[in-house]
This record gives C-alpha cells, sequence and structure tokens, in this order.
C-alpha cells in the first residue's frame, strides 16, 4: 500500500498531520538508540518509546522504565491452578466420587502431587502470556506507525525513537529539533486517523 | 577445517605490549563466536528468511511426500485399531503393554531435549543455544504430537478416552486422581500446551518481521495475525523477555515432571525390572540421550541444505554431540546401577530379570544391540575430529536412535513378559498393525518439520540477533563485519536454491 502522505510528513517538508500522533526517527544501531534513551529520558518525557528488531539489554533501564510486572501475572496463574486444582482434586476424589482402589486412602496427598504440579505450571504459563500480552497491549490489529513505510524496517535492522504528541512536554517545534541533535535521522510527524 | 581465529591485525590498546606467545595463546583460547565468519545481524535475518522466501526446493516436496505416505500408514493403522480392536496389535496376557507403550516413551523422550535446549539452556544463559533452540522446540511439539497418538489409542475404546479429563460426564464418573495413567494424561496434555506456548511466544517477534518482509497478501496477513501486531517497541521487549524467562521456568519445571511422571507409570508398578526408583533420573537421561540424536539428525541436513553453515556452526554441532557422550555416559552408569541394585537389593525375581533374563534370556539380543548402541559407538564423540564433522556425527547418532527405542521395549517387554509366576510368562512379536503404525509416526513426525521449516523461520532470528556481540550497546567494534574479505569455502550472500 502507497504511503497515505497526509498521515505521514516528513519534518520540515509542509504542515504536520491534522490529528498529529507523533514525531519518529532513526538510528543506526543499538548503541545510539541507547545513548539518545538515556538523554530523553532526562529530560522527562514519559509517552515515548524505542523500536529495535531485537531485545537490546539495558534498553528498558536506559528509558527509564520499571521492572516488568509480568512475574506477578505468572505468581498468581500459579497459585490460581494450585488452589483450584487442590478443590477438584478433593472434591471429586473424597467426596463426590470416592473410590477405593488398592486400599489407598481416599485422600493420598502424594498421589494428588503430580496433578497439582501440572495444573500450576499449566496455569502459571497461559496467565505469563496474558500478562504479557496485556502488558504489552496486544494483539493490536492496527497502529499509526503502520502507515510509515520507512518503519517496516524496525523488525529488521533499524532503530526508532517515537516520542508521541500527547506527551505533556510534547511541542511540534522543539521536539524534532530535540531528536535531531541526539542524531536521529528520517524526521517525521506521524498523523493518527481523525 | 577452517576454526575461527580473531582478527589480530586490528589496533588492540588493551594488548599492544604483550609477547608473541601471549597472543597466540589468547587467540586460541578465545571462544568462537556464535554466528561465525563475521556475519551481521541483516544477513542473518535475510539468510534465514530466505529459507521462507525462496521457492521450496525439490528436496524439500520430495521429502514431503514421502512423510506424506508415511504419515498415511499411521492414520490406517489407527483406522484399522478402532474399527477392529486391540486384539489387532501382538499384545497378549503376558505382554499387556508393548509397542503402544514402547513408541510413547520413545517420542515423549524425544521431545525433553527439545525443551533442554530451549529452557534450561536459556535460564543458564548459554546464548550459544539461540542458533539452535527454535529447531529444539518444534521438535519438541511435534514429538509430543506423535508420542500423545498411543495413550489416545490404546485404551481400546479410543471413542471413550474424554473419560480421562475431569468434567462431568452422564455416568457421574471422575477419574482416579491417585493413578499414575491418569497422571500421564495430564503430562503429557501439559507438556504438549506448555510447549507450544513457548514456541509461540518464541515465534512472536520472529513472525513479525517476516509480515514485514514477505511481498504477498496471504503471506502478510498470516504473519501479521500470527505476531498478534508486535511493533518490537522496547516496552513490549521488556514484558517479552520477562514473559520468555517465565515460560523458560516454567517448562524447566515441567520437564523434570513429564519425564518424572512418564517413569512412575513403570516405577509405581510391582513387576521386577519396573519398580525401581532409579527411574526418574533413567527416564531423564534417556529422553535428553535420544532427543539430541534426533536433533543432530534434523540441524546436520538443515544447516547444510539450506546454507546455514554459519549460524548452525560447527560449534553448535560439536556441543550437542559432547552432550550426547555426556548422556551417553550417564545412561551407560545407570544400566550398570541397575544390575548392582539387582543384585545387592536382595530380590530374587529382581535379580532374575536382571542376570537372567536380560542378558540371556529370549530377548538377549536386544539388550546386547541396546548397549553397543547406547553405550559404546557414541564413545567416538570422545574426539574432536569427529564432533566437527557433521555428516559423520549424523551417521553415528543414527544408531543410539535406534538403540534408545531398544532400550525402551528392554524396559518394558522384556520385563513385563517374565514377572514373578512362570506360568504367566510370554513373548511378544509385534504384528503389521504395530510395525506399520510406528513406522508412520515418523511420517507425522517429519511432515510437521517440513511445514515448520517451510513456513515459520526455523531459527530465532531476534534472539540471534540479540547474542551477537553488535547487539551489546556497549560493544566497541573491532572488526568491520561488512566488508571483512569472504573466508575460502563458505558461501556467497546471494540467495540459496535461486
Amino acid at each position: 500500500m502507497p504511503e497515505n502522505s497526509a498521515l505521514i510528513v516528513p519534518v520540515g517538508s509542509g504542515r504536520p498531520p491534522e490529528k498529529l500522533y507523533a514525531v519518529a526517527c532513526e538510528f543506526a544501531g543499538p548503541a545510539e538508540v541507547y545513548h539518545a534513551a538515556e538523554k530523553i529520558r532526562d529530560q522527562g518525557f514519559r509517552w515515548w518509546d524505542c523500536y529495535t528488531p531485537y531485545f537490546v539489554h539495558g534498553l528498558d533501564r536506559a528509558m527509564g522504565q520499571r521492572k516488568s510486572f509480568v512475574p506477578f501475572f505468572t505468581l498468581f496463574g500459579g497459585l490460581f491452578g494450585l488452589v483450584n486444582g487442590f478443590g477438584l482434586v478433593i472434591i471429586t476424589s473424597v467426596w463426590v466420587y470416592p473410590m477405593d482402589t488398592q486400599g489407598k486412602p481416599y485422600f493420598a496427598l502424594p498421589g494428588f502431587v503430580p496433578i497439582l504440579d501440572l495444573l500450576m505450571i499449566i496455569l502459571s504459563a497461559i496467565m505469563s502470556i496474558v500478562g504479557m500480552t496485556t502488558l504489552s497491549l496486544l494483539p493490536r490489529l492496527h497502529h499509526p506507525l503502520w502507515e510509515w513505510d520507512a518503519f517496516e524496517r524496525a523488525t529488521n535492522d533499524k532503530f526508532f525513537v517515537v516520542i508521541e504528541a500527547n506527551d505533556p512536554k510534547f511541542s511540534e517545534k522543539n521536539t524534532p529539533e530535540f531528536l535531531k541533535g541526539l542524531g536521529g535521522t528520517n524526521l517525521t510527524f506521524i498523523g493518527d486517523e481523525p | 577445517m577452517a576454526y575461527f581465529k580473531p582478527n589480530t591485525e586490528v589496533a588492540d590498546p588493551l594488548h599492544a605490549n604483550e609477547a608473541p606467545e601471549v597472543t597466540r595463546a589468547r587467540n586460541d583460547l578465545a571462544r568462537e563466536p556464535y554466528v561465525s565468519n563475521n556475519r551481521d545481524h541483516v544477513w542473518v535475518g535475510d539468510r534465514i528468511a530466505a529459507v521462507i522466501q525462496n521457492p521450496a526446493p525439490l528436496w524439500w516436496w520430495i521429502c514431503l511426500f514421502i512423510a506424506l505416505g508415511l504419515a498415511g500408514l499411521t492414520g490406517l493403522g489407527i483406522l484399522y485399531l478402532i474399527t477392529t480392536g486391540v486384539g489387532v496389535w501382538g499384545e497378549n496376557r503376558a505382554a499387556n503393554w508393548a509397542w503402544d507403550i514402547t513408541n510413547f516413551v520413545f517420542w515423549i523422550g524425544i521431545g525433553h531435549a527439545g525443551t533442554m535446549i530451549a529452557a534450561i539452556l536459556y535460564l543458564t544463559r548459554q546464548r550459544w543455544a539461540t542458533g539452535i533452540n527454535r529447531a529444539a522446540e518444534a521438535m519438541t511439539i511435534f514429538a509430543v504430537m506423535c508420542a500423545g497418538i498411543y495413550p489416545g489409542i490404546h485404551v481400546g475404546r479410543a471413542w471413550m478416552a474424554w473419560y480421562l479429563a475431569p468434567i462431568p460426564n452422564g455416568n457421574a464418573i471422575w477419574p482416579n486422581f491417585r493413578s499414575p495413567l491418569l497422571w500421564d494424561v495430564f503430562a503429557v496434555s501439559t507438556y504438549l500446551s506448555v510447549s507450544i506456548m513457548f514456541w509461540y511466544v518464541g515465534l512472536i517477534p520472529d513472525a513479525a518481521a517476516m509480515r514485514d518482509r514477505v511481498t504477498n497478501k496471504i503471506g502478510k496477513y498470516f504473519y501479521a495475525v500470527f505476531c498478534l501486531g508486535w511493533r518490537g517497541s522496547a516496552r513490549q521487549w521488556a514484558n517479552y523477555e520477562m514473559c520468555y524467562l517465565m515460560l523458560a521456568g516454567i517448562a524447566t519445571l515441567l520437564v523434570i515432571t513429564t519425564c518424572t511422571v512418564v517413569s512412575s507409570d513403570f516405577s509405581t508398578s510391582v513387576i521386577p525390572g519396573w519398580h525401581g526408583t532409579i527411574f526418574i533420573p533413567y527416564f531423564g537421561v534417556g529422553a535428553i540421550y535420544g532427543g539430541f540424536c534426533m536433533l543432530i539428525i534434523l540441524l546436520v541436513p538443515i544447516r547444510q541444505f539450506y546454507l546455514l553453515e554459519d549460524i548452525i556452526t560447527l560449534r553448535h554441532i560439536d556441543l550437542c554431540c559432547r552432550f550426547t557422550l555426556f548422556m551417553a555416559l550417564l545412561i551407560t552408569y545407570i544400566y550398570l546401577m541397575e544390575f548392582f541394585i539387582a543384585y545387592y537389593g536382595g530380590s530374587p525375581n529382581e535379580f532374575h530379570t536382571f542376570f537372567y533374563d536380560r542378558i540371556h534370556g529370549p530377548y538377549w539380543l536386544t539388550w546386547y544391540a541396546m548397549i553397543f548402541a547406547n553405550s559404546l559407538i557414541v564413545q567416538a564423540f570422545w574426539f574432536k575430529w569427529v564432533r566437527r564433522r557433521p555428516w559423520l556425527a549424523f551417521c553415528i547418532v543414527l544408531v543410539p536412535s535406534v538403540g534408545m527405542w531398544l532400550e525402551r521395549y528392554v524396559i518394558i517387554v522384556v520385563s513385563i513378559t517374565r514377572d514373578y509366576l512362570p506360568s504367566s510368562w510370554g513373548m511378544f512379536y509385534p504384528t503389521w498393525v504395530d510395525v506399520l503404525t510406528f513406522a508412520g509416526t515418523f511420517g507425522v513426525f517429519f511432515l510437521c518439520y517440513l511445514l515448520f521449516i517451510r513456513f515459520l523461520p526455523v531459527i530465532a532470528i531476534s534472539e540471534v540477533r540479540g547474542a551477537m556481540p553488535e547487539a551489546n550497546p556497549h560493544h566497541a567494534p573491532v572488526v568491520i563485519a561488512h566488508d571483512a574479505p569472504e573466508p575460502a569455502g563458505s558461501h556467497s550472500t546471494e540467495a540459496p536454491h535461486a
């Protein structure tokens, strides 16, 4: 699909789009984007992000992010699986359908351990993924950045920094200047559909 | 063999004044890079994507049709079994369990090595494993799928297998949660589900990379949906990496649970030869051994035919061979320890099982074949010369792959056909349905695997890139990768089989 020229406007080549989403720029490598991120963080920006083809170690700290909350989802899922599994096993084996096999007690905790373990594992795995997708705002069918053809290389070989227009410190004039000063190239205004 | 030598011509202020022999020693001790021939991360992405983007090579189609034909055998075998009854297998009153459980344990074992590589090597920060973890995880999933066929159909009335699930049914029957066979159902289904989740999460960034690469519309839609709209933002990456870490920990716990549960099918019974506490490590080690053999069998052709030798390097093959050797030594120790336990335990039945049945009972040949295949052949991997020749390693590990199947046959059939009462002894002979159903599972496995390497990145692109030195923001580039001279004998960068 050809680029929508109303939404994607290179900085300095005309008026920014009507409903501005962000200003974006390109960096050549992980070191450049890392050092740029440190400076953007120090400026106090909040609604911004770096886009990299692979996980750059330490970039989240350079951006001033807190540690991910995914482990809490994992813990919750594990406990949920364990408690509910315990309920399932005890209720069915002791009250609903007690079955005398080889004289084993109805409430045989050692014999229940593998089932409880496995139910804990599956629920914690599911919740880890639910946590990851929820916290990352996925799945997502559309995003303003996908209108920009250059952004296709964000998963390949380019590194992008995007500062959103709803950041309190954002200014149509100064923010692109600031990004340019950090070494960003291909500065572009990204518009959102009104 | 061309070994990597770090480029010493570049001025290096840290080691400017050292003696030449120190430089030489430092170079000899330097680790080989994960990606050889100074390839950069763009090349890595292009080459892995080329496997998908180029037209399928002829050999792929030939293999696909062979696998499809073989897989049909499993389908026909299952159809015949369900429409006729379990009597079409060779099972009898002495051998209540035979090839079905042997094949189940064989396939589930192959799965374990995939999780071992993807999860345990990830947790222990063995970053070389990034080059092979995707291939290993896919192996896990397809092997567990093959394994899962057997518990489903050996229950006799396969249409009632759903009674195994703890769901309310018309007869108000609930499963017996104290039974190792039910643990097995839970373990295998959990293992398959979590393996798929782990594999899928690993695939998300690569599917996004493929979405941005492929040009045809169907492919773009497929990868766009598959990757859930991944953008690769740093905030997403932080959550993603944490999720992957959590899943790696969960999968590690799960692989230990699964091999424990599978071994409990046997060790909680009272059959001599099964009733042993050694079974849990025994099955774990055997599983990883068989799985590493299968992994080498898969990796050697893939790296050769898809020109991925710089990513799945000789070092990867070398390390897989070392793992195989290590597991062979462990399993040999366990074989010997079984005899020691039988001798020292004081049970006459146990003693008879090992010192008579195993080594000169009616199945003596399988035992000797097993020892030859699993303990002796792999000793060749002590030599670097052997480990660094992929096709030689490929030929060698074919033998323990068969040996690992024989091991399960020895454990299961040889033990159960000779229990306490000589009046209930017997022999097991497989029928053609047994043989063809088992042969067909290889078709199922390779069919799935061929489709996987055709449509999804066979190597984790983003992980390999992330493990490369230039991915580190604090990395000072010493060697310029882009215009390094092409080493002799390496492949050029143009698209393979174009």
